[in-house]
């Protein structure tokens, strides 16, 4: 009974070993392989379906104008689930099995963090989707990064808040990466505006009740505005037991919540709240002269009609990303990754979704604060933010 | 006093939640001695059905409905084919079962379903009512009132009819119950379909509070297993109990001490309970008699 068996076993590992023998090396001869790790699904999902799918779309369109350097682009996904240890397992097949000679990807903050030191060692150019400002400062030499930064996230609400004259705030975050980052972000941004934080509150990313925070920030005495730094549904429930508990002070939300599902799931209860995002979000409503406008709405319509999906922000990163890449990878002429990653650090003037990226060997995001803008939901809607004097 | 009311709200409403997921373990643990952990997967089973179904444009209440009869439908599947195969094997080894029936369930829930968050519109709006200086939502209320229903129901059908007593004689004594003529295969069936009701009922009564998705029931299987182990495993009222308490604990360690800490404030009294009364508060006594 015994031998059989293991006889068939060899059989299959031996085949194995010649498939994979022949088909790894052949495979990056003739195409460009670009790896990716994406949390397609988990409480990521929100971030990485969009990101998935637009990765697909614009590498069948890249391929179907003719590719790169004549080459075609082959694109591999593996989703993480948004488990750091996962991500980090396919990372390193990535490297050593499938050979990508570049990488888009990381969802979220946790999950790049934990890649970074294998596209390091690698010397593979490694751009993240992820938000937090710890990814690229300090400089890793081979890890960019596309979205805003969360420390640029809390200047651009400080702006706002220094403009409305509120300067007195409470900070309701969430525990998780996102929040915890933005919210240290923000302690440390926040005596350059003048802003005095008299509460400073947090949850569980899977809390289902956060009256007993809120009512304590409302008890606050002299609180004029209340910053909820948070991604996925945390701070549509903040939204929700915000209105419920009857807080009248403005609430600004992250960038963490720029999508349409943020304003379903919070329902009449978001009216009103304030966040900056990307001008992706307001496409229809950016002046004709705005130098993003055509990439925008290029973007959003592309992405609509495939996925007949709301576009969100976080599907941009990933456009702005790929294309980063397939221009570097066209300026540097070569499949060789360390090139690549020359001419991924001379980006200059590249209009993405995100903003107008600079990139240079101490900036590997290069993005100002006017890529940001302060949405106001309005009618169920982003709204361009009139701030008061 | 006001501040007092709104945690007091707040932790009762979580806590209901925590007590009808407590009180889906302690049925099926007595009646089978298998700790099964797929009972959050019902709870976001009662919450996606409804959701996608009234979403369909299915009215509320039939939405409701066909949820409950699909969490009872796993539920029986999940005894049929998971737990009955396995009979006699090791306490460790049918937990282990169940915690694979629940990762299944959730991965089948992502493809039928999705793998978005979901609201569901509150019973009777979203106008909070206001309590000396608290604020409250209708939806709690029915959450509340819900979860006191169920106990109530639950109460009367094990002391009043003869199923209900046969439920209770098989917890006792699996044996003896066989002795005396009780098909105590069938009723550990009805724990499995009830285990499954309950937990739908939760799932759609908190739904429109807490939102939903194909993954909400992983934390809530933790939560009521911590708060069924507090109240005593094995015991209804011990469930309840231990609910609630669990709920107050989170909500009055968020709002009086720190909210970073309110889990492991809640989780280190309920170390210390157990340290004290291992059985739990409400637990059974077992005595041995030779």
């Amino acid at each position: 009974m015994k031998t059989p068996t293991r006889f068939v076993f060899l059989l299959a590992t031996g085949a194995a070993a010649v498939a994979l023998a022949t088909t790894g090396p052949s495979a990056s001869a003739q195409d460009l392989k670009i790896g990716s790790v994406l949390s397609a699904t988990g409480p990521a999902s929100f971030l990485g379906s969009p990101e998935d799918k637009t990765l697909h779309l614009y590498v069948d369109k890249i391929n179907s104008e003719g590719g790169a350097l004549g080459k075609k682009i082959v694109l591999v996904v593996y989703d993480d689930g948004g488990d750091p240890n996962k991500a980090r397992t396919f990372a390193t097949r990535l490297v050593e099995e499938d050979h990508v000679i570049a990488m888009v990807g990381g969802t979220t903050t946790g999950t790049t963090l934990a890649m970074a030191p294998i596209f390091e060692d690698a010397q593979i150019p490694f751009i993240s989707l992820a938000g937090a400002i710890e990814i690229i400062d300090p400089v890793r030499k081979y890890v960019f990064k596309t979205p805003h930064t969360d420390r640029m996230a809390c200047q651009k609400i400080f702006a706002d808040l220094k403009a409305r004259g509120l300067t007195k705030i409470g900070m309701i975050s969430g525990t998780d990466a996102f929040g915890k980052s933005m919210h240290d972000q923000c302690l440390k941004v926040a005596g350059d505006y003048g802003m005095t934080i008299l509460a400073d509150e947090s949850y569980g990313a899977q809390d289902s009740d956060i009256t007993p925070q809120l009512t304590k920030i409302k008890n606050t005495p002299d609180i004029q505005a209340v910053v909820n730094p948070g991604f996925g549904q945390g701070p549509a429930i903040v939204t929700r037991n915000y209105r419920q508990l009857g807080i009248t002070v403005p609430l600004y939300e992250s960038h963490g919540v720029a999508s349409k599902s943020y304003i379903d799931l919070a329902g009449p209860a978001a009216e009103g709240v304030r966040l900056p995002a990307a001008a992706l979000l307001v496409a229809d409503k950016l002046p004709d002269n705005d130098p993003q406008k055509i990439v925008v709405v290029d973007y959003k319509r592309t992405y609509e009609t495939a996925t007949r999906e709301p576009v969100s922000t976080f599907g941009g990163h990933a456009y702005d990303g790929l294309f980063i890449l397939v221009d570097a990878i066209k300026r540097a002429g070569s499949a060789d990754p360390k090139k690549i990653r020359d001419e991924i650090e001379k980006t200059k003037g590249f209009i993405g979704t995100g903003g107008i990226v600079n990139m240079s060997p101490t900036d590997h995001l290069g993005l100002n604060l006017s890529a940001f803008r302060m949405l106001e939901i309005k009618n169920g809607d982003w709204d361009l933010a009139q701030t008061a004097h | 006093m006001a501040e007092f009311l709104q945690f007091c709200a707040s932790g009762l409403t979580v806590g209901a939640v925590y007590a009808l997921v407590a009180l889906g373990f302690t049925i099926i643990y007595n009646a089978s001695d298998v700790v099964n952990f797929a009972q959050g997967e019902f709870v976001m089973l009662g919450g996606m059905v409804t959701v996608t179904l009234s979403a369909a444009g299915v009215p509320l209440p039939l939405a409701a409905g066909a949820a409950i009869v699909a969490a009872i439908l796993v539920g029986l599947a999940l005894h049929r084919l998971a737990i009955e195969p396995a009979r006699g094997a090791s306490p460790v080894t049918l937990i282990m079962i169940t915690i694979g029936a629940s990762i299944f369930i959730r991965g089948v829930a992502q493809l039928v379903f999705d793998k978005q968050f979901h609201k569901l519109p509150a019973f009777s709006g979203d106008t909070p009512f206001h309590m000396l200086g608290a604020t409250i939502l209708p939806q709690s209320f029915w959450v509340l009132g819900g979860a006191a229903a169920i106990v109530v129901l639950l109460h009367a059908f094990f002391e009043g009819t003869i199923i209900g007593k046969a439920v209770l004689a098989t917890a006792a004594n699996p044996l003896a119950a066989r002795l005396v003529g009780i098909n105590t295969g069938s009723i550990v069936t009805l724990s499995f379909a009830l285990g499954g009701a309950i937990g739908a009922i939760a799932g759609i009564l908190v739904t429109p509070i807490t939102l939903t998705s194909y993954n909400v029931g992983t934390l809530l299987a933790l939560k009521g297993f911590a708060a069924g182990m507090l109240g005593g495993i094995g015991s209804p009222l011990g469930a309840v109990l231990g609910g609630v308490a669990l709920g107050l604990l989170e909500a009055f360690g968020a709002g009086y001490l720190s909210s970073t800490y309110k889990d492991g404030i809640a989780f280190i009294v309920i170390l210390v309970v157990l340290s004290a009364l291992p059985r739990g508060l409400l637990g059974r006594r077992s005595v041995e008699r030779v």
